[in-house]
């Protein structure tokens, strides 16, 4: 049976062009969702497109799923992250599957940070999919057959989005994100949400970069939204893929308006690579209520 | 004991596809306990591959090819026909393709897919590990194991969480796909990570029920005398 392909606002702003703003809602650890639901309104009227966080950091928490299902009724538009580590290939189709039933369409596929960065380091890590072999097996669903050939009794449709890490700091890193794009690409990603910048030069030659190797897909610049120089710190020292530079801590340090600086350095990074990609993926870590203060240039 | 068992000849061929001249290296450990390899069975090939056009530049079998120090010292005297062939392809288990592929500049495919090392792991002296899974595509990953070198056991590169070339994980670890990618640069074969990989098979990761009637199998599973 054909599915009626329905497009999520996120996907219709990436399409007509417009410089899309996607924020991220991390569930809480417990079944206490009223501090979900206060981000999701302050999100409301700025983000195009609200990720849903799967067991961020590898710490147990409310489902992504149920998150995400939670902001289409608020009447927001999900794009429901999916990990590799927790589930293997059954789990994630079934999954995938359920998400379509409840109408979220944005999927972002990742692998996963690994288990033992998070709060139940003893436990299994499954990553038997990698993203791109996830993002196949989406690409699968939507043919209308699951991994094992078997076929669907409906089509599901997805918009899937991918992650890319600008800042790889070793030739062998730098070179083999952009070989593992190009593979996402081919297998059905739509758009890219890049790992946290904080150099702005550095992700004006990553898109240079993949603009002379044809990978034109949208991509949106990850911001995240830095609290203090302590934050700056400890992401630097224990958060994979994320390095925040010298002289950025540097400015935090030397300030008592943490607020004003936090803004300032956000969005002076938007204002310099916004010519140059697709959108913005803003991560305020609790921090929502300050967004629209840094996008307020541009929306 | 060491179990490992062919791969069909038609992913062999897939393999070897663009590969015209090959060298095919079998590992005398082996087949003692596996019954895969063995000179017979490298004879077998060599007549099989030259019947499929290929030129075989050379057969060759060394004890244990899980001992890089051994096929060092055994392969000095038979160096031109490794360096004139395009390929090397290897019958042993997970260990010796990879210890291969750390001794020679060359692509090492792997004819077997190895199963179990049953009670004898821990027996050889290098740093390479064998996933035993099953699924060998080492010729694809420059002769690092991405199962054991990996702790996601990721098949189609790095994640985004390595720095300085070392491991989430563990900053003292090398990124496995660090590895991976500095061993097909040194051999000029960068092509090789264009290809997408599918997901392992973990059906393969039992003994199959043949593979449980290899001699050394029944010696072991004998009443008490």
């Amino acid at each position: 049976m054909e599915t009626k392909i329905e497009k999520s606002n996120f996907e219709k702003i990436l399409e007509e062009g417009k410089f899309a703003v996607t924020c991220e809602i991390g569930p809480p650890k417990g079944a206490e969702i009223e501090e979900i639901r206060v981000a999701a309104e302050e999100l409301r009227n700025v983000a195009d497109g609200i990720n849903v966080t799967d067991l961020q950091s590898s710490v147990m928490r409310l489902g992504s799923l149920t998150t995400c299902h939670l902001l289409k009724e608020w009447g927001l538009d999900p794009i429901f992250q999916v990990t590799c580590r927790d589930r293997n290939r059954l789990a994630l189709q079934s999954d995938l599957l359920s998400a379509n039933v409840m109408g979220i369409r944005n999927v972002l596929a990742l692998t996963g940070d690994y288990t033992t960065t998070g709060d139940h380091p003893q436990a299994e890590p499954v990553f038997d999919l990698d993203s791109v072999q996830l993002l196949w097996a989406i690409k699968n669903l939507e043919e209308g057959k699951d991994l094992a050939g078997k076929e669907l009794t409906k089509k599901p449709s997805f918009f899937k989005g991918a992650v890319v890490n600008p800042g790889a700091d070793t030739e062998a890193a730098y070179e083999l994100q952009i070989i593992k794009m190009r593979k996402k690409i081919d297998q059905g990603a739509q758009f890219f949400q890049t790992q946290a910048i904080f150099d702005a030069e550095v992700f004006k030659k990553f898109m240079e970069r993949i603009h002379k190797e044809n990978l034109d897909v949208p991509i949106l610049a990850g911001i995240i939204l830095l609290k203090s120089e302590k934050m700056a710190n400890y992401m630097n020292k224990f958060v994979p893929g994320v390095f925040v530079p010298e002289p950025l801590v540097k400015k935090m340090e030397g300030t008592q308006d943490k607020v004003s600086m936090c803004i300032e350095i956000a969005s002076g990074l938007i204002e310099e690579v916004r010519l140059h990609c697709a959108g913005v993926h803003i991560q305020a870590l609790g921090w929502e209520k300050h967004i629209p203060a840094v996008v307020k240039n541009f929306r | 004991m060491i179990l490992t068992e062919f791969k069909p000849v038609e992913e062999l061929l897939i393999k070897l596809k663009e590969d015209k001249k090959i060298f095919i290296l079998g590992c005398g450990g082996c087949p003692e306990g596996a019954n895969t390899g063995g000179k017979a069975v490298l004879a077998s090939t060599k007549e099989r591959l030259e019947n499929e056009g290929k030129n075989v530049t050379g057969v060759m079998e060394i004890d244990f090819l899980c001992q890089k120090a051994l096929i060092r010292s055994r392969i000095k005297p038979r160096l031109d026909e490794i360096k004139n062939a395009d390929s090397i392809l290897i019958f042993s288990c997970g260990l010796g393709v990879q210890s291969t592929s750390a001794v020679l500049a060359k692509i090492c495919h792997p004819a077997l897919d190895t199963i179990t090392f049953g009670g004898i792991t821990g027996i050889w002296q290098g740093t390479e590990r064998c996933d035993t899974c099953g699924n060998c595509i080492l010729d694809y990953t420059g002769g690092i194991c991405p199962y054991t070198a990996c702790p996601k056991k990721l098949e189609n590169g790095a994640c985004a969480g390595q720095s300085n070339g070392k491991c989430e994980t563990d900053h003292e670890r090398d990124c496995g796909w660090e590895l991976i990618y500095k061993s097909l640069k040194r051999i000029n074969r960068l092509d090789i990570l264009n290809k997408f990989i599918t997901p392992r098979d973990y059906s393969k990761i039992l003994p199959s029920p043949a593979l449980r009637k290899t001699r050394l199998w029944a010696l072991d599973e004998e009443e008490v005398v």
